[in-house]
């Protein structure tokens, strides 16, 4: 075919490409962009064009050892229903934009950590693009006319211009927003729809030669089980290739969950936790079906060429071979496909990781300028542009100087090997809270030195120094230090090998220094946070252990730099309301520090936003025993605290309760006392008077009868009074304990007064004290005559007692009240005593000098009187502020 | 013959006490209460006074205080006849210098033999 027609159908195919983007940014929210087939899809960003090419070339060459790739990621699969979730809800809470991003966090948001990690990522990358470029330049090649085609400068490589258009396409997508924890639509509706076409493609061509070319499975098998060595190629080897398959198998479960596009489109990417339940069956049947034909075309491709032909690109010779020119155009555009979403995706993850991780925190933080959030924002994005275009074209440049020489599958393997660095400090760090940043930092460096010693060194010297001296003799000719077989581990793979001296270290150094090293608080409170996500939501804000103090117009400062004042006044807003502080709070708390930590931790990353935060905050260092002390047993401490404060409020309660109830209860004995006291006294005298008479008339039998008659008469009068009395205590104890039952009746309250007036005219003629009705209009309600007439009489007698003789005048009066009638009975005598004012109507009160003056009456009158008002819903009170004399008044209500 | 004081606030008490002392061939003076005592031993110093405590205006307390203070009538013998039978109150009169402290309700005959065994 044509190289021209090739770049024609390439920039169609990239144009509805771009179309498809457009459209997912435009729709954003439609559910076409937002489901869990769309998310499946976009995580097999994993079959890369190493997968459609790298996997024939494998399983032609050493049989089936291209399965441990995917085996890895299936058995990772169901466990990303904890795993992963567990990722994604940190990821989210704290707008996680990379894997850097994420692991420096954990480990307190260290921003050599954050580098190292974006280093680390860069270094597995790189190859792994400049791979995808060299199959795509070499397909490229295959299509148009072998041989034909043979680029000498960059200017005339097609490749260099896919990958600018590339770079374009990520630039474009990828940094739509300056928020990088923000969805990438776009780019996932792209990758989604590459997923289905490459794996579409790829079945069409297994097809083709295993049904069309061939006749089915079993001819392939029985045409390929004489060649020579066929059993090599089917069977396990040795116990060697067993440790050879579980290194594999665990490289690449690892590297599903730490592949920078892996972890962008799997945790950055995901909508919904939901959408996992379909991915973990998904995900694997798509592997499944990508690898159904591999062995099938390979085996295709070895009975057709012999092994005359690179078997990694069996899969368009084929078709070439037989003249199908569709089928290879189709094959490429699949293994383009599988490279177009590897590559943008990959480069939009470390473009991220660049600027958030490298470029933000180690020197470009001062240059953002105050109150300019627009141009922040442009720089970030200008950052990241750049970032995508100088990755891309290193890849290139990689591809040019090193990866000609290599395979596909060796190239993939050393991008594994790298980024399987990253594994103790993540995995272990999500469970075990003692992780430490300095057995994370070191352990990847270790680890990484030896990958690179045992893995690149070899093939690199070999290719610039021409010899393989280095890797027959090792280092300086040490034995032990050969790099493919590193202290006389021999049987392994390079890759195995690498993979496990590598991890052994890795692991060691951050076990080992995780242990001895403390690390610090705030180390230590993002360990706890990461580890006990099951407490997640109550840990959130909380749980930043911070001491220090800060401003919140200086927090707000910094936010208003990169989200505008619009937008970090109304995140402040939102905080304040959510956890209930007054809007303008003046001092910063550990949880406003975590969320402008957050908020910021999606453009600049979350080292940065710790630096700009920490800038404007006088933060004080906690020691880790206290931290400790605080994580472990605030929990205990608050709770216990709580229920002893209750406790002792309950019990100051109580007792100010008894303490009442107390002197309640003493002063009722008081009155009891002074009341029998009183009693007594009234009792004794009359009964003094009579037995006095009594013993007089007795032995006086020549007593005149005048004055026999006059002590009889005392007797009788004495007699009465007794009476009276111990009638009155006992009405007194009815009415107290609500024993007694009103007789009302509809009657009225005119004629009532007037018999009380006539009850008492003889005592009020007797000491000359004038009586007046003043209102004698009649009015009906109902009440009891019989103890109305008896407060009444009380009130006027008493009024009677108190007044003067001659010159006393006691008037009865009456008037309507709202919803009562009201009557009084005022008097012009000595009044009542400031002191008596509100006692005068309590059972048993009498004044203060009671003991000693003599009480006219049982001094149960007016208490008597006060429960029959009381009994009838009425009230009873002395009036105030009157000039001379006494007012009682006492109301009966209508009902 | 014998002179007697009855201050007290109860007329018909007061009356079987001044025909009983009369027949004995007291001289007897009757006050209701404390000041009418006081004004009347201005003018008659009796030999014997029967002092209530519980009265209006002036008490029991306070006359015999006042008479205890005064030169002339401190000699006078007081005999308090009162409802109070509590021992802090009897303590409190005898205190104050009463030479006896009686309860009602009360014996007439004992009465009198306790006023005449005070008097000669």
């Amino acid at each position: 075919m044509n190289s021209y027609t090739i770049v024609i159908i390439i920039i169609i195919y990239l144009a509805v490409l771009f179309y498809i983007a457009f459209l997912a940014e435009q729709k954003r929210q439609s559910k076409w962009v937002n489901n869990p087939y769309v998310y499946t899809l976009s995580l097999a960003v994993y079959c890369s064009a190493w997968t459609y090419y790298g996997s024939v070339g494998i399983a032609a060459n050493s049989g089936i050892d291209f399965l441990p790739i995917y085996l890895g990621p299936v058995i990772a699969a169901p466990l990303w229903i904890v795993l992963l979730r567990k990722i994604i809800r940190i990821s989210k809470h704290h707008k996680i934009s990379s894997i850097a991003d994420f692991i420096s966090l954990r480990y307190g948001n260290n921003r050599f950590l954050g580098a190292l990690v974006t280093i680390i990522c860069l270094f597995g990358t790189l190859p792994y693009i400049s791979l995808q470029l060299k199959a795509v330049s070499e397909t490229f090649a295959i299509l148009s006319d072998e041989n034909s085609y043979i680029s000498t400068t960059v200017i005339d490589d097609s490749t260099f211009y896919i990958a600018l258009l590339l770079a374009i396409f990520a630039a474009f997508f990828g940094t739509q927003n300056t928020d990088a924890s923000e969805k990438h639509k776009g780019i996932v509706a792209t990758v989604a729809l590459e997923s289905i076409l490459k794996l579409v493609f790829f079945l069409v061509i297994g097809i083709y030669i295993t049904f069309f070319l061939f006749n089915g499975t079993s001819d392939i098998y029985e045409n390929i089980s004489v060649t020579d060595n066929f059993k090599a190629l089917t069977s396990f080897g040795q116990v060697e290739d067993g440790f050879n398959w579980f290194f594999m198998i665990a490289l690449s479960f690892m590297v599903v969950f730490l592949l920078p596009r892996q972890f962008q489109v799997a945790v950055l990417e995901n909508n919904r936790e939901k959408h996992l339940k379909k991915a973990i069956w998904l995900f694997p049947l798509y592997l499944f079906l990508f690898n159904m034909f591999v062995i099938f075309i390979a085996w295709a491709g070895k009975l057709t060429f012999g092994s005359s032909a690179n078997a990694e690109y069996y899969t368009l010779l084929l078709p070439i071979e037989h003249g199908h020119t569709f089928l290879a155009t189709l094959v490429f555009l699949g293994g383009f496909s599988a490279m177009i979403s590897m590559v943008v995706v990959s480069t939009l993850a470390l473009s991220t990781m660049v600027s958030n991780n490298l470029v933000i925190p180690y020197g470009f933080l001062d240059k953002f300028i105050k109150n300019q959030p627009d141009r922040n924002s442009k720089y970030i994005k200008a950052i990241r542009r750049v970032s995508i275009f100088i990755i891309i074209i290193t890849a290139y440049f990689f591809y040019i100087l090193f990866s000609k020489a290599l395979s596909l599958y060796a190239i993939g393997l050393i991008s594994f090997v790298i980024i399987a660095q990253l594994a103790p400090s993540f995995f272990i760090g999500l469970y075990w809270n003692r992780g430490s940043s300095k057995g994370a930092i070191i352990g990847m460096i270790v680890g990484f030195c030896i990958a690179i010693y045992t893995l690149v060194l070899p093939f690199t010297l070999e290719s610039y120094l021409g010899t393989d001296d280095f890797r027959q003799y090792g280092l300086m000719g040490i034995e032990a230090l050969k790099p493919y077989a590193l202290f006389g581990i021999d049987f392994l793979s390079p890759p195995a090998h690498a993979f496990f001296w590598s991890m052994t270290f890795n692991l060691f150094c951050y076990l080992t220094f995780s242990l001895t090293s403390k690390g610090n608080y705030r180390e230590r409170n993002y360990a706890e946070m990461f580890v006990d996500s099951k407490n997640f939501n109550k840990l959130q804000d909380s749980a930043l252990v911070w001491k220090g103090e800060a401003y919140v117009s200086d927090i707000k400062n910094v936010l208003a730099r990169f989200l505008g004042e619009k937008r970090a006044t109304r995140a402040l807003n939102i905080f304040f309301t959510k956890y209930k502080l007054s809007k303008d709070t003046q001092l910063a708390d550990a949880r406003l520090i975590n969320f402008s930590e957050r908020l910021l931790t999606g453009s600049i990353g979350s080292a940065s936003a710790k630096i700009l935060i920490a800038s404007v905050v006088k933060e004080e260092q906690i020691s880790l025993v206290e931290v400790l002390k605080i994580l472990e047993e605030s929990k205990e401490n608050i709770v216990s605290n709580k229920m002893l404060l209750e406790k002792s409020n309950e019990l100051s309660q109580l007792t100010s309760k008894l303490k009442e109830a107390n002197e309640e209860l003493m002063s009722k004995d008081r009155q009891k006392d002074e009341f029998l006291d009183t009693v007594a006294h009234e009792l004794k005298t009359p009964i003094t008077g009579i037995r006095a008479a009594t013993e007089v008339i007795m032995h006086d039998d020549d007593m005149p009868k005048e004055i026999k008659a006059q002590f009889l008469k005392n007797i009788l009068q004495d007699s009465d009074r007794l009476g009276r009395l111990i009638h009155n205590i006992l009405d007194f104890e009815k009415l107290e304990t609500g024993g007694l039952q009103l007789d009302l009746k509809h009657q009225d309250i005119q004629k009532t007064i007037v018999k009380a007036i006539a009850s008492i005219s003889q005592i009020a003629a007797k000491k000359e004290v004038e009586v007046v009705n003043n209102n004698v209009h009649s009015f009906m309600l109902s009440y009891d005559e019989d103890r109305i007439l008896q407060v009444l009489t009380n009130l006027l007698s008493n009024a009677i007692k108190f007044c003067s003789s001659k010159t006393g005048k006691i008037i009865v009066d009456y008037k309507l009240g709202n919803d009562c009638l009201e009557i009084s009975v005022a008097d012009n005598g000595k009044g009542i005593l400031d002191e008596d004012f509100h006692y005068i109507f309590d059972k048993f009160y009498q004044s203060q000098d009671q003991n000693t003056r003599k009480p006219e009456g049982s001094g149960l009158g007016l208490a008597i009187t006060r429960q029959i008002v009381e009994k009838h819903k009425g009230k009873i009170w002395a009036k105030k502020d009157i000039k001379n004399g006494a007012t009682l008044v006492f109301t009966i209500p209508f009902k | 013959m014998k002179k007697i004081l009855i201050v007290d606030d109860e007329p018909n008490i007061v009356m079987s006490l001044e025909y009983t002392f009369k027949k004995q061939g007291f001289e007897v003076f009757i006050a209701r209460d404390g000041s009418e005592a006081l004004e009347l031993l201005k003018h008659h110093i009796p030999d014997v006074i029967l002092l209530d405590i519980m009265m209006p205006n002036v008490d029991g307390y306070q006359t015999l205080s006042l008479i205890k203070a005064s030169e002339s009538l401190k000699h006078i013998k007081v005999v308090f006849l009162t409802a109070k039978n509590k021992v802090s109150d009897i303590e409190k009169g005898l205190k104050l210098g009463a030479d006896k402290y009686l309860t009602k309700p009360f014996s007439v005959k004992k009465i009198v033999s306790e006023i005449l065994e005070l008097i000669t």
